[in-house]
């Protein structure tokens, strides 16, 4: 008897959680609309930074190119001349490419950077209509003035 | 007499009407509900609120393929649902939605018809009900199907005991087997507070009935699949969908008839205390729903026979002996 008692005051209680949850408020973000706040180390798609100058800070060292899990980035590396100073070591990236649905944006190619010129950003919504639109560019992965990735452009690395 | 008819008719189709709008905006609430209890938002995007969504469920329904399981008895096959739905509306001709108003200067009772023995008329209907899902599990020639209309069969047989037992002390309160009667007697005191066991067993019997969790085993999607629906698609499981929403319906507004009063209550209008009375029991049905897990049918079996049926027994002599203690004395 006190078992069967025990038993629906379970429920009861059980009703009781579940009626208490009717009326918080839905924790659903409504997406297109509404966008969720990622996270301040949030690893979304990559920039290429700049120093605060202008110049670039890649020195085509190739070294996230070695680091990729997923073999994602491409890099050609060239030399610089005093007439040309792209970056402000021996070389600089002429070509460099990441593919952006090899990636797995686990962030080693940040880690590995020396300079702190590839980063990881805040922007997550990287679809495209065409395997060969998702091939970024060094064009498109640098950013358009220093500083536009979110990134101090005065920092060390 | 002709006019009488035209009435009842049109009469029936707004009722017809009024159940199937219900219905399909029942799985609209019930969706939102669900949602909210789970502190989601649930289908918002079809239309306002996602008012059109039972619409476009309906259409998309509509349009999906027909198909029939190789080996299916086909006159069975699909006669099932057609009768699971038709013994589902059927009920609502003796449950009374207000007394008599005037409309047009004419008297017109809000309800089909007074039968004297409707309650035993709508016991009657709603055991016919069961056919559609038995015979639509056995003729669908898929093995869940059948055990899910096996297990339906046995939880109805079991159920309708208990809750024929609740309604008998009803019915012994109120000295009528018609409902009009039954909600007429309750003008003073509703039969919740002279009966709440009798109340108790016949919602936990009416959730049982509908195959409303937590005793949704006949389509226990876990161990069954689909259960009796199964090898139905397109407008045909629409049909068994509406038939159970509809005995949602049915059996709120039953458990507001017998016990919650009917169509009395202050201020209001009649008919309108009666509607809100049945949405409050809607509510409950899908408030349990997101509550209670599903029981084992052991469990299921153990309760209907081991507890409520004697309880209802008890019950009901016990009612019997108060009713004529004070005349014999």
């Amino acid at each position: 008897m006190t078992r069967y008692a025990t038993q629906a005051l379970a429920m009861v209680k059980g009703l009781a959680v579940t009626f208490r949850y009717l009326f918080r408020r839905p924790v659903t973000v409504a997406y297109p609309e509404e966008k969720p706040r990622v996270a301040a180390r949030y690893k979304g798609r990559h920039w290429l930074t700049l120093y605060a100058d202008g110049m670039e800070r890649c020195v085509g060292c190739e070294l996230c190119v070695i680091v990729c899990p997923s073999q994602a980035i491409y890099v050609k590396a060239a030399e610089n001349t005093p007439d040309h100073q792209v970056s402000k070591g021996e070389r600089y990236a002429e070509i460099f490419q990441i593919n952006e649905l090899r990636c797995i944006f686990c962030g080693f190619c940040e880690e590995a950077c020396p300079t702190g010129a590839i980063v990881l950003g805040h922007e997550y919504e990287l679809a495209g209509y065409t395997r060969d639109s998702l091939i970024y560019t060094k064009e498109m992965l640098t950013e358009p003035y220093p500083g536009a990735s979110g990134r101090d452009p005065r920092r060390e690395i | 007499m002709p006019g009488e008819i035209g009435i009842m008719a049109l009469k029936s189709a707004f009722l017809v009407f009024l159940l199937l709008t219900a219905c399909a905006y029942m799985t609209l609430l019930e969706r939102r509900m669900l949602g909210r209890f789970q502190v989601r938002i649930g289908p918002n995007r079809v239309g306002p609120f996602g008012l059109l969504q039972p619409l476009a469920d309906g259409i998309k329904l509509l349009v999906k393929e027909d198909f029939v399981p190789r080996g299916a008895d086909l006159l069975v096959y699909w006669l099932a649902p057609g009768l699971s739905m038709v013994t589902a509306l059927l009920v609502y001709a003796v449950i009374p939605f207000g007394p008599e108003v005037r409309i047009f200067g004419r008297e017109v009772p809000l309800y089909l018809a007074d039968v004297n023995v409707g309650i035993l008329l709508v016991l009657a209907i709603s055991s016919l009900g069961v056919y559609g899902i038995v015979l639509g599990g056995w003729s669908a020639n898929n093995k869940y199907a059948l055990l899910g209309s096996l297990r339906s069969t046995a939880q109805l047989i079991s159920y309708e005991l208990a809750l024929g037992l609740a309604v008998i002390s009803v019915v012994l309160q109120a000295g009528s087997l018609s409902l009009v009667e039954i909600v007429k007697a309750q003008e003073r005191v509703w039969f919740v507070v002279t009966q709440p066991v009798a109340f108790l067993l016949f919602f936990i019997a009416g959730v049982a009935e509908t195959n409303r969790s937590p005793f949704d085993l006949p389509e226990a999607e876990h161990e069954l699949i689909a259960g009796y629906h199964i090898e139905y698609g397109g407008f045909k499981f629409a049909m068994y969908y509406v038939a159970e929403y509809i005995n949602v319906v049915t059996m709120s507004a039953l458990a507001v008839t017998l016990f919650w009063g009917g169509w009395h209550g202050p201020w209001l209008p009649a008919p309108l205390w009666f509607l809100l009375k049945v949405f409050g029991f809607v509510s409950v049905f899908i408030w349990i729903r997101a509550t209670l897990p599903r029981v084992r049918y052991d469990q299921l079996m153990a309760l209907g026979w081991k507890v409520l049926v004697p309880l209802g027994v008890a019950n009901v002599l016990a009612t019997a002996v108060v009713m004529v203690l004070p005349k014999g004395m």
